[in-house]
């Protein structure tokens, strides 16, 4: 069964339609890159799914439950979003790591309150698992430090355990690694490829096509609010069929 | 005499110092409220607390004590503050807490509209709520952005105390004045300048130890 089901999403700011009837689904453990030119929809997307927008339209299911109709749910309270949302994560691609709390700090801190909620701290659970989520993106010497005592991939690793740390269904990347240097690019895709290899189910918007091709199971190429194809991605970067795709990555060609 | 003048500057000095905290203990509240308000959507309260806060920030505040003291007797006929020394308290409190009011409000509005919006999506995607994002993330970042504003109009405060005189509050000025009435001597007035120095200076070296306290993060 589809982890994720989404069916004819849409969401207009005022005039104008930024995603124009989406529908897409994936598969526990799929790895889906969204490529597009600038303004075709795909931050707008990820953000419908975290409901920092909410959509105008269509439906969201996850594990076969429809948690999102926007039918019913436009005006869902604060309380039932918030519900929502724990089933995605999203990194930002300015990593948005809380200034005054350390590392670990930063991975714990979602967790603990949402444990605390729920009426039982379980505060050495929690900090063990952000200890090995660091771990894992390579930062075990620095949890400790602050963030503005880390190097922008280091940030960004940290943000990638943050999102972790919340166990969600599906967790979205909107362009990990356009904030940083080129030198550190490499680190951020190496422990998102790990992440795909030990099959985290993940959609990620990037203009790393080389990346997206070979980490993804499946690649969806946007223009102007719609998918204008979709599949596996050697087929989609080597043989897209059509003229919008090879448009937008003749423009890439350089760099593969 | 340096005993005697001491002792009747330490008299004054403790009305300038219950106008100081009292004003501070009013204004710093509702400074936060009127930001709340000039912050929010609701335009009824919105537009008209902007505009108190255009008109309490470009006047005098020496021409607000003014206003606020004979005010109300003169248009309502009414001297709501009573003759006394009390009344007279009371309406340079008044007077000084919505005059403080309204800065401490553009303070907080800055501090608050400073904190990215990256950091609230950052909390909402990671399922916090708003108050624990509040509380949890914003209002650290918010506190460290505002001291040094905030030490500022703190301190120019202690300093403002002494505008009370015009509507004949016994503050620190008024204490040392009276002596060149009575005894034809200068050198009171002028030593009420140590008083207000020592005075801003000790809140100078709290507002720079908290300054450093939060210097852990950026
Ligand atoms: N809050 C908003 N209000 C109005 N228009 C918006 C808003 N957010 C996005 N848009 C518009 O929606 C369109 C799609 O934006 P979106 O950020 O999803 O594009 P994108 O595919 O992520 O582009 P990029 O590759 O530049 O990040 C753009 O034309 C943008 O100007
Ligand atoms: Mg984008």
């Amino acid at each position: 069964m589809a982890i994720l089901e989404v069916n004819n999403l849409k969401k207009n700011f005022g005039a104008t339609d930024v995603i124009k009837d989406i529908s897409f689904s994936m598969n526990e453990g799929e790895t889906l890159s969204i490529i597009g030119s600038s303004g075709s929809g795909k931050t707008t997307i990820l953000r419908c799914l975290n409901f920092l927008e909410i959509p105008d339209g269509g439906t969201i299911s996850v594990k076969g439950n429809m948690i999102f109709d926007a039918a019913k749910d436009k005006k869902a309270s604060d309380r039932e979003i918030k519900k929502k949302r724990l089933h995605f994560g999203l990194v930002f691609q300015s990593f948005n790591l809380f200034p005054q709390y350390t590392a670990l700090g930063n991975v714990m801190l979602a967790p603990k309150l949402l444990s605390e909620e729920g009426g039982d701290s379980k505060k050495n659970e929690i900090k063990e698992r952000a200890l090995m989520l660091l771990d894992k993106m390579g930062l075990s010497d620095r949890v400790d430090n602050y963030p503005h005592q880390l190097s922008g991939g280091q940030q960004q690793r940290v943000a990638i355990a943050r999102a972790l740390a919340m166990c969600p269904d599906v967790l979205c990347f909107d362009e990990p690694t356009s904030a940083l240097d080129p030198e550190l690019t490499g680190e951020v895709l190496k422990v998102i490829k790990e992440l795909a290899q030990q099959n985290t189910t993940m959609i990620i918007v990037t203009h790393e096509m080389a990346f997206a091709r070979d980490v993804s199971d499946r690649v969806i190429f946007m223009d102007k609010g719609v998918i204008v194809e979709q599949g596996h991605p050697s087929q989609i970067m080597n043989d897209p069929r059509e003229e919008r795709t090879k448009k937008f990555l003749a423009g890439y060609t350089k760099r593969l | 005499m340096f005993g005697t003048v001491t002792l009747a500057l330490l008299e004054g000095f403790l009305t300038t110092l219950k106008l100081f905290g009292l004003t501070l203990a009013i204004a710093l509240p509702l400074g936060l409220l009127i930001s709340q308000g000039a912050m929010s959507r609701i335009v009824v309260l919105k537009y008209p607390l902007k505009f108190i806060i255009w008109i309490v920030r470009g006047t005098p505040l020496l021409l607000q004590l003014i206003i606020i003291y004979y005010g109300p007797g003169i248009v309502m006929g009414n001297p709501l503050w009573g003759a006394g020394d009390g009344g007279r308290f009371i309406a340079a409190l008044v007077a000084f807490s919505i005059n403080y009011a309204c800065y401490f409000a553009e303070i907080y509005r800055g501090g608050i509209q400073s904190v990215p919006v990256g950091q609230y999506e950052a909390g909402y995607v990671l399922g916090m709520t708003k108050g624990q994002i509040f509380r949890k993330v914003v209002l650290l970042q918010v506190i460290k952005r505002i001291i040094p504003p905030m030490s500022n109009e703190i301190i120019t405060l202690v300093k403002d105390t002494s505008l009370a005189r015009i509507i004949a509050v016994y503050e620190i000025i008024w204490s040392g004045q009276s002596f060149i009435k009575s005894d034809g001597i200068i050198w009171p007035l002028i030593y009420t300048g140590a008083f207000y120095l020592i005075f801003s200076g000790l809140l100078t070296v709290a507002f720079h130890r908290l300054e450093k306290r939060l210097e852990f993060f950026r």
